[in-house]
């Protein structure tokens, strides 16, 4: 205990750690807390920004949305494409990162590739998609049916306008691929080379060894991936929905949160919106707890 | 990643925009509504911020216009958005405290802000600056114009008309000139002979230019698609549905829509190659403003204009364009109001479409003129203009002219929006998933009769 202020080294420490968190702890309650706070409320009233009168109308936005069709559509969307995209990036990045991890002294190059199309904006990459996956004469067909396979109708089917939006969304899986490299180049090699000794392949090696060891990498990546799939939002609204006609597209590429950003800013349906952000920040906290939960059977930490 | 930190962002935009409009107060809260405009902006310095607007990256059409307002008043500071109007900046803009003095807004979308006391009734600002609605075309004012009352004045006027591939109509033996656009069996015949390919079309032959063009089939085929008081969805009338489904048609002898769309979609739909110049399309209903597209991509294509039709014969178009509008919380009034009259009177329409004559000269390109909301204004650009190098554009502007006098417009809507959405998602159905047309607009016009209900409590 100190004899000039009374105060153990503990709370000096403690008070001091304060006053460094204190910027953040404004900043979030301020700008993050305090605001979803407000469109907590926000969603149990008719909030229109351009009217004078809001008037408290309880659940009624919760039972629209209930029986909202678009609702229905553009989850369904969302949904379809994070149960794909995100074992697919997941797989890819993967397989991705060991081929890199083989390449030797042109890892740096390529992992600058891979991870180009992360820092490409994201409307140019909605651009640049609705060329290469034309129907007639995109690229991606050219290159299908060089190989004999009849190219799909990737942006005017609605049953291949979601599988066209995978494909695209994976084109930017170098984040990935640079986090799977990361946690490979981690894995000691004592391990690998005691399963040879012990006679091991490369599967039971993989399986055994590099799995569990970057199974810490692959939930982390399992979880940021799903919460951005299901806020799926820029690339898609570029190539759909950025000024030009919908065409075939409206419905089939309505993906919940650009329906939650039509009501907002289109139809200025704050109150309605914002029940919408509601459900889907629930939606992603009860699939993220779940995922943490179940984390546990397979995540191997190495102070476990 | 950088979808989520993008919806991230987005969400916060949500919620900071909620933050900024107080909750229980909005925009329109304790606004003065139609400020009473006595009197031309005066000699003192004066600032001015236009929304939606562009003079920097804008032509020559907005330049002559705005110079020639700086002329007339040398001491208001005129500042512009430089972009087109957007919901969302606007509502920022709105919301933060910092609205534009006048705005630039399309006539489709004026009932929503109108419905929410945005804007300003211009009752005083006509009468104080001598704007004369009459002179401007009678659509076009029943857009701006709510309860008897102007809301805005019309800047352009698009229209829609059917522009035609000559020699592809006539080597299927059919006669553009005579072609009888009200009978919808003979548009079907024709559109069999039209298309080329199949399944994996190299021309089409009609494009209806679905699910956007919707409310001028549903108008052709003798209902409108909204009533004239922009309060009554009419999306369930049996008329509708049938204009839907025919239109639709149009696209199963190139294989049904989604090979349709994949052809359409490798056009040059503006340049030197486009679908017109390249024989990829016979015919489709279409803005008047594509004709300026054509004439300074491929001057010398074959093309035939005609007025679109109702099954009884009549012409009809759905028209369109932008208006200018002083938002209730503007600065100053009197200045907006003055701009508004400087830009939409009928000499600086004069001034502006003998600077597009220069640039066409300059360019050696054929000028088309200005489709000004102005009928005087018009009289005069096109007594004037001089298309004779170029017939068919010269048979094309004179199509153009006549059928601005039979001209439907959406009327302004509370939930213009939402409305829309509405006829275009049910026409998305009804395409992409064979559903029947008269049970998905019937649902569709509930639930945006509901919209619109609210939107005009």
């Amino acid at each position: 205990m100190s004899a000039n202020t009374g105060l153990t080294n503990q709370q000096r420490e403690f008070r001091w750690a304060m006053v460094f968190m204190s910027p953040w702890i404004v900043g979030f309650l301020v700008f993050m807390a305090g605001p979803m706070l407000w469109s907590l409320w926000l969603s149990f009233t008719d909030y229109d920004p351009l009217r004078a009168n809001t008037a408290f109308v309880g659940l009624d936005n919760y039972r629209e949305l209930l029986v909202d069709p678009e609702v229905r559509t553009s989850l369904w969307n969302t949904v379809f494409f994070t149960v794909f995209y995100v074992p697919g990036t997941i797989a890819s990045g993967l397989a991705l990162a060991l081929l890199l991890q083989r390449v030797g002294r042109a890892v740096g190059f390529f992992r600058t590739a891979f991870y180009l199309p992360n820092i490409t904006p994201a409307v140019a990459v909605g651009a640049l998609f609705l060329l290469l996956l034309n129907g007639r004469d995109g690229l991606v067909n050219q290159a299908l049916r060089a190989i004999g396979l009849p190219g799909p109708s990737w942006l005017n089917d609605p049953a291949w306008i979601k599988p066209g939006v995978i494909l695209m969304m994976l084109w930017s899986v170098g984040s990935t691929v640079i986090i799977y490299l990361a946690a490979l180049q981690n894995v000691p090699r004592d391990l690998y080379e005691a399963a040879e000794v012990d006679g091991a392949g490369a599967w039971h090696k993989f399986r055994y060894i590099t799995l569990p060891m970057i199974s810490g990498a692959i939930f982390f990546t399992l979880i940021i991936n799903t919460i951005a799939s299901l806020q799926l939002f820029t690339e898609v609204y570029a190539m759909f929905f950025g000024g030009q006609e919908s065409g075939a597209a409206g419905q089939a590429a309505l993906f919940y949160v650009i329906y939650l950003f039509r009501n907002a800013f289109e139809f200025f349906a704050m109150g309605y919106a914002s029940a919408l952000a509601w459900v889907l920040f629930v939606v992603i906290g009860i699939i993220t707890v779940i995922q943490v939960k179940t984390s546990k059977r397979w995540v191997y930490y190495e102070g476990d | 990643m950088r979808a989520r930190s993008t919806a991230s962002g987005l969400a916060l935009a949500l919620i900071a925009a909620a933050c900024g409009g107080g909750g229980a107060g909005g925009v329109g809260d304790n606004t003065p509504q139609g400020e009473e405009i006595t009197a031309a902006p005066s000699d003192a310095q004066a600032s001015l911020f236009v929304f939606g607007a562009t003079y920097e990256t804008g032509d020559e059409i907005a330049k002559t216009r705005v110079d020639r307002f700086q002329e007339l008043y040398p001491s208001v500071d005129v500042e512009f958005s430089e972009s087109g109007f957007e919901e969302q900046p606007f509502l920022s803009a709105l919301a933060s405290g910092d609205p534009p003095d006048v705005v630039n807004i399309p006539r489709n979308q004026l009932g929503t802000f109108i419905a929410r006391g945005v804007l300003d009734p211009l009752d005083s600002c006509l009468e104080a600056e001598g704007i004369d609605m009459g002179v401007f075309y009678e659509s076009a004012v029943e857009q701006v114009t709510v309860e008897g009352v102007a809301y805005a004045v019309p800047e352009f006027f698009n229209s829609r008309l059917w522009m035609i591939n000559t020699k592809a109509f006539e080597d299927a033996g059919l006669n553009p000139d005579e072609f009888d656009f009200s009978d919808w069996d003979a548009i079907a015949d024709a559109n069999e002979k039209l298309t080329k390919g199949g399944n994996r079309p190299t021309r089409l032959g009609i494009d209806p230019k679905l699910p956007e063009f919707l409310p001028l089939w549903a108008v052709a085929n003798g209902t409108p698609v909204i009533s004239d008081d922009g309060m009554e969805s009419q999306l369930d009338d049996p008329a509708v549905a049938e204009a839907l489904e025919f239109a639709n048609s149009l696209h199963e002898p190139a294989g049904g829509r989604t090979s349709f769309l994949d052809f359409r979609d490798t056009w040059d739909f503006f340049g030197a190659k486009n679908q017109f110049a390249q024989d990829q399309l016979a015919a489709m209903p279409m803005e008047q403003w594509y004709l300026t597209v054509l004439a300074e991509a491929s001057p010398d294509v074959d093309l035939t204009v005609r007025p679109f039709e109702t099954r009884d014969g009549e012409p009809i178009t759905w028209a369109d364009g932008n208006s200018w509008a002083i938002p209730a919380e503007s600065q100053d009034k009197a200045a907006a109001c003055a701009f508004i009259r400087a830009m939409t009177e009928k000499d600086a329409w004069l001034a502006a479409a003998e600077a597009r004559a220069q640039t066409a000269k300059k360019e050696n390109q054929p000028n088309t003129g200005v489709y000004t909301g102005n009928r005087e204004a018009d009289e005069e650009i096109f007594a004037n203009l001089d298309l004779g190098e170029w017939p068919w554009l010269e048979e094309a502007v004179q199509v153009v002219r006549d059928v601005q006098e039979h001209a439907w417009s959406l009327p302004p809507s509370p939930a213009s929006a939402q409305f829309e959405n509405a006829y275009k998602a049910a026409g998305d159905e009804v395409m992409n998933q064979g559903t029947d047309a008269e049970q998905v607009l019937t649902q569709a016009d509930e639930r945006v009769q509901r919209e619109i209900d609210r939107a005009a409590r």
